[in-house]
């Protein structure tokens, strides 16, 4: 909404106040301020002038020499080289010393030989947008057509010296959609007097109901409709005055008959429509829900389909507009109307809604009636309407306004009582300064000690419970004056929960693992929310979740994996440069197991790395990453969570690289899978090799383990063994490793690979796999007999087994 | 008394200053242990050069014995010594040569740390949810794949409600939608409370609207909210409350303001600005002029709200407020582009990784 203060002080005495906190101020009273423009130009050297003489300039085609008076006798000749200029003009001069909005410095000047005093100024060299000039005055300069006096400062004349405010206005504010809403309540922030219009209109004897009647079919939709015949108009330009107010409203001027219905849409927040009599060719109207299919070729030249939940204006037979939302192109007033069927009606904001969205059509009309305008205040603003329609465009408006319906108003009652009101707040507001807040607020009430009863008038909608009077006392008497406290109530336990504690754990662990935190996006495109994703959660065999209505392709569906979206992330940054990447993402899948019905959530953490893992290069260390650097990633984890459990398998999944991938179980359970990137889908994303993981973070932390006791540190020795074995390359490292663990016992402590070789002076399909032993004993040394014993059956069972052989 | 010694007397002392002479000429000379070692054997050795000349002893007198015996002792002594001290040299001539050679240019890089850290979105995320954890809140987390009732429904916000943008929201079906706020988990926390109060919650994640992405609007973005709902809970509370966040978060030289505005599920409801860093509130670009930067919007909790998910609105009051933790952190840090919290360049993540 913009506001102009000239417009404003009509309604509410602003002397004193400055624009600047006017806007803050009304600010704080919760019309936010988003921007205050203007004054574009104040400057007394801008005069109206009379172009008395013009010739053309003795030494130039295109210039021409006019002698301008610019009052108190005062003449100048000016060299003006507008194509429109000439004798008998009231014109905009600017004298020498006048600085214009770009910035331009009039001097006295010779032009090819003549002295030019000053200029003749086009609109858009005073600073007026171009779409707010007149087409005649497009090229040239601007010509006054209006009785002014010469030598009279122009900028005031041309509302130059205004300052427009624009209020970004919050959904419930619909009031403030109207210069005479933002009077009340400018009006209640200073206690100041408002002074609204009175409009009254001269009524020829000829009656409105001799040319037309009114007929609701659906009163819900139309709960009032008045008609009202105005004759004899005059369609020409409007008056500067009323240029000016809708300029500074935003609005273009177009002719004296809609640009009244948009001053009066302005002020009262009413809009109104007006037919061209003549071309609506019916002597009744007739508001109806439109039939399915109707057609209506509306004021922009579109033809549009209707519907029964539409409401279309009638002449009985078609529809002649869309209520509330856009006229028809047939009745549109044109230059030669003279007879005009004006509309002041209120509709219901719901169909109005319906209306606007199905076509595509918001407008300031529309968007006042979704809201809700003011029922009590339709009379008074057509009768503004008609009293401009009659002094400006001449017009002569016939008696009565024919009306059908009823624009009564059941105003809401609030009751609520001042202590009630002092203890929701915070505050102690006396009894009559509340009451001094809702005087100035201008809402009918009464009190009875301290109980008060409010009737909220039908401008002020958005009032109708306690609550609203809470804010509205609590917004005059001042946001600032509200005390700081905190809440009184018992103390409560907060806190993270175990599980939010756990999952910072990880966060942290993953962090001091090297890895960067990162965020994605949950939407993706379609074939990347099915592409990495991992055994078990694939294994449900499930789509992903499609957006109705996406707004690119790039985001049109749920994930089932971060990997995708992550990779895209390292491909952004190898693209530039940055050739180590490792990112890890913890965030949500989202499996939607039963048509339609609401997706299961799971947690994930996925990850990627890619680049050098170990980069110190004068020293020689430059190590790529590997999958056994991820892989320790991830142990790591499991121990930190002793969720020591989880087994890597060998596994070939989709996308990956089948000799590099596992799975992870959890008691048999997938959890989820790492593996280097399949290199045919390196190279789709442009990356050398790059490794991921995907791991189901849920699973992860039910299956964690808080450690409970405490190992008293042992003072007998631990033993080493080492035992190198030559088997099957395929044979893999967890099975004997775990073979031997369990032949150890019941004192081997730990078992760990310390070397593998395959290749030159091994046997084709062969390596050998050199394990390091510690035997241990809590409560006393162990004897030599026991460990060789432990190492023979630890041998033999190798061998038996797997067919490994004992290397020397 | 006085001696005439035999010839051979003086031969053999002669044979040992002799032996001494060369001896201490060789240690001087000799430049490592194993040359000491040598010369060692050679002269003190049990077939060594002292030993040589004390056989020749025989033919001495019983007087005489001793004199030559005192004499090949004092010299042993003193080779002895002289070996002893320039060992201890060579040792710390080689200790020192040791030393020189480990020495390293203390100017070289250090070996890197291979350390990730936090993103500055969660990051600003956990310090909001420790400073009112630390205040009683607990942390509460809810789906992001919503029903229309939880988003909007049960805020207050029916089907039709001209304040429900339908064109800002990712609708999956006519009933599930991508949540746009993450108010919804406050509602689905009062519920769960069925009427009891104290509710002291804060909810932070990942909320969706239909935007198209660009510096300043992102269609993924993340929200935290809080509510406190108990008895006799006032305005003022929330005032205090929010001062204290804006402190916490901007610092104690921050001063906020409070200006009404406009949600369905709050009444009355709230933004809250604080004064601009910059300008120290005599306007400038940032803060378009005014002195103050809007950081979140709050407001005490509708009685619809409350009496939707079963709590008896006359009884308990409460207070509710969001905010961006991407408006928080492009306005802490100065970041120009939202995008950059989803590109994941590692040269911006890197940057917030230290304190
Ligand atoms: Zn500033």
């Amino acid at each position: 909404m913009l506001v102009s203060r000239k417009w404003l002080e009509q309604y509410v005495d602003l002397d004193g106040i400055s624009t600047e906190d006017l806007a803050e101020d009304i600010t704080k009273a919760g019309l936010e301020v988003e921007e205050v423009r203007g004054p574009v130009l104040n400057d007394e050297n801008i005069v109206v002038g009379y172009v008395q003489e013009c010739v053309q300039h003795p030494n130039a085609d295109k210039l021409n020499l006019c002698q301008v008076d610019v009052g108190d006798g005062e003449r100048a000749q000016i060299v003006c080289g507008a194509p429109n200029v000439s004798e008998g003009q009231y014109v905009v001069v600017a004298k020498p010393g006048a600085r214009l909005p770009g910035g331009l410095k009039i001097k006295k000047a010779k032009l090819r030989g003549e002295v030019s005093e000053g200029m003749i100024c086009s609109l858009q060299e005073l600073g007026f947008e171009d779409k707010y000039v007149p087409e005649d005055f497009k090229d040239g300069i601007y010509v006054i057509d209006e009785e002014v006096a010469v030598g009279e400062p122009a900028c005031p004349l041309l509302n130059l010296d205004d300052a427009v405010i624009e209020i970004e206005l919050t959904a419930n504010r619909s009031d403030c959609l109207s210069m005479i809403g933002v009077a009340y309540d400018v009006a209640a922030v200073y206690e100041k007097d408002l002074k609204l219009p009175e409009p009254t209109v001269y009524i020829e004897n000829e009656l409105s109901s001799d040319y037309i009647s009114v007929e609701i079919e659906n009163d819900k939709a139309n709960p009032y409709y008045g008609a009202w015949i105005i004759k004899d108009l005059d369609i020409k330009a409007s008056p500067l005055w009323l240029q000016n107010r809708l300029i500074s409203a935003g609005i273009r001027p177009i002719n004296n008959v809609v640009d009244i219905t948009n001053y009066v849409l302005m002020e009262y927040g009413q809009p109104l429509h007006a037919f061209d009599y003549d071309r609506f060719k019916s002597q009744k109207v007739v508001t109806r829900m439109a039939n399915e299919g109707e057609t209506i070729i509306t004021l922009d030249g579109e033809e549009r389909t209707l519907s029964p939940e539409h409401l279309v204006i009638t002449n009985g037979q078609s529809a002649h507009a869309i209520a509330g939302v856009m006229g028809g192109e047939e009745s549109e007033v044109q230059d030669d109307t003279t007879t005009v069927l004006l509309e002041a009606a209120y509709f219901n904001p719901s169909v109005v809604r319906q209306g606007s969205k199905d076509h595509g059509l918001r407008s300031e009309a529309s968007s006042r009636f979704e809201k809700g305008v003011d029922i009590t205040r339709v009379k008074e603003a057509a009768t503004r309407a008609a009293q401009l329609l009659s002094e400006i465009a001449g017009g002569k408006v016939l008696g009565e306004m024919v009306e059908k319906g009823s624009t009564e108003w059941n105003p809401k009652i609030v009751e609520f009582t001042a202590s009630e009101i002092n203890q929701r707040i915070g505050t102690e507001i006396a009894i009559d300064e509340m009451k001094n807040i809702i005087e100035r607020l201008r809402l009918d009430y009464e009190v009875n000690g301290e109980s008060f009863t409010v009737k909220a008038p039908a401008r002020r909608r958005d009032i109708s419970i306690k609550e609203d009077m809470v804010e509205e006392i609590a917004r005059l008497y001042g946001y600032d004056r509200i005390p700081y406290t905190l809440p009184e109530g018992v103390m409560k336990k907060g806190g993270l929960t175990p599980r939010q504690k756990l999952v910072r754990e990880v966060n942290q662990y993953l962090q001091k693992a090297g890895l960067n935190e990162s965020l994605t996006y949950s939407l993706t495109k379609e074939d990347w929310a099915n592409q990495f994703v991992s055994p078990e959660i694939k294994a449900l065999g499930l789509e992903p979740v499609a957006l109705a209505l996406p707004m690119t392709d790039l985001h049109s569906h749920l994930r089932l994996s971060a990997i995708p979206e992550l990779l895209s992330s390292v491909q952004h940054n190898v693209a530039r440069n940055q050739y180590n990447v490792a990112l890890y993402e913890l965030g949500s899948i989202y499996l939607q197991k039963e048509k339609d019905q609401q997706p299961e959530e799971n947690m994930r953490v996925a990850g990627v790395i890619t680049g050098l893992w170990e980069d110190h290069p004068w020293q020689g260390e430059k190590k790529p990453v590997d999958f056994f650097v991820i892989k320790g990633i991830l142990e790591g984890l499991f121990v930190h969570l002793h969720d020591e459990e989880v087994a890597f398998e060998k596994a070939e999944l989709d996308r990956l690289h089948p000799g590099r991938t596992a799975v992870m179980k959890l008691n048999d359970d997938i959890i989820g899978y790492v593996g280097q990137v399949h290199p045919t889908v390196q190279k789709e994303y442009d990356l050398q090799d790059t490794y991921v993981f995907d791991l189901n973070l849920d699973q992860v932390l039910e299956a964690v383990q808080y450690r409970e006791d405490y190992r008293v540190i042992t003072k007998y020795p631990a033993i080493a063994q080492d035992l190198a074995f030559v088997v099957d390359r395929d044979l893999p490292a967890k099975q004997l490793e775990d073979a031997i663990k369990e032949q150890g016992q019941p004192h081997l402590e730990t078992v760990r690979v310390f070397d593998v070789y395959q290749g030159e002076h091994m046997e084709e399909g062969k390596k050998s796999i050199a394990f390091n032993l510690i035997f241990q004993n809590d409560e006393r040394t162990l004897k030599d007999e026991e460990i060789e014993e432990a190492r023979q059956k630890i041998v033999k069972h190798l061998e038996n087994e797997y067919q490994a052989v004992l290397r020397g | 008394m006085d001696y005439i010694y035999h010839e051979e007397v003086y031969k053999l002392k002669e044979r040992l200053n002799e032996i001494k002479e060369e001896a201490l000429e060789q240690i001087q000379s000799a430049v490592d242990e194993k040359t000491l070692q040598d010369v060692r054997v050679y002269f003190l050795g049990k077939k060594g050069q002292i030993t040589e000349v004390l056989k020749g002893m025989g033919k001495l007198s019983k007087e005489e014995r001793p004199v030559i015996g005192q004499l090949a002792n004092q010299i042993r002594d003193e080779i002895s010594e002289a070996l002893e001290t320039k060992k201890t040299k060579l040792e710390q001539a080689a200790l020192e040569q040791q030393l020189e050679e480990e020495a390293v240019d203390v100017t070289l890089p250090g070996r890197p740390v291979q350390a990730g850290g936090p993103h500055l979105l969660r990051k600003v995320i956990r310090e909001i949810e420790d400073l009112f954890t630390s205040m009683g809140y607990s942390v509460a987390e809810g789906p992001e794949v919503e029903t229309d009732f939880y988003n909007f429904e049960s805020l207050n916000l029916p089907k039709n409600h001209p304040a429900r943008d339908m064109q800002d929201t990712f609708f999956i079906t006519k009933e599930l939608l991508m949540r746009t706020q993450t108010s919804p988990v406050q509602a689905r926390t009062l519920r769960k409370h069925e009427g009891q109060g104290p509710v002291k919650i804060i909810c932070p994640g990942k909320v969706y609207r239909r935007d198209t992405d660009d510096a300043t609007h992102s269609h993924q973005f993340t929200q935290i909210e809080g509510l406190y709902v108990d008895e006799n809970i006032r305005m003022s509370d929330l005032k205090g409350t929010l001062n204290v966040f804006a402190k916490h978060m901007f610092g104690e030289d921050r001063a906020i303001r409070l200006r009404p505005s406009f949600f369905p599920f709050t009444e009355p409801s709230v933004e809250m600005d604080i004064s601009c860093k910059i300008c120290q509130g005599e306007g400038c670009s940032v803060c378009k002029g005014s002195g103050w930067i809007e950081i979140l919007g709050a407001g005490m909790v509708h009685p619809n709200v409350l009496e939707m998910a079963g709590f008896d609105s006359n009884q308990y009051k409460g207070f509710a407020f969001g905010m961006g933790p991407e408006r928080i952190a492009m306005l802490k840090y100065g970041v120009e582009d939202i995008r950059h919290f989803y590109t994941n360049d590692i040269r911006f993540l890197k940057q917030f990784h230290g304190v």
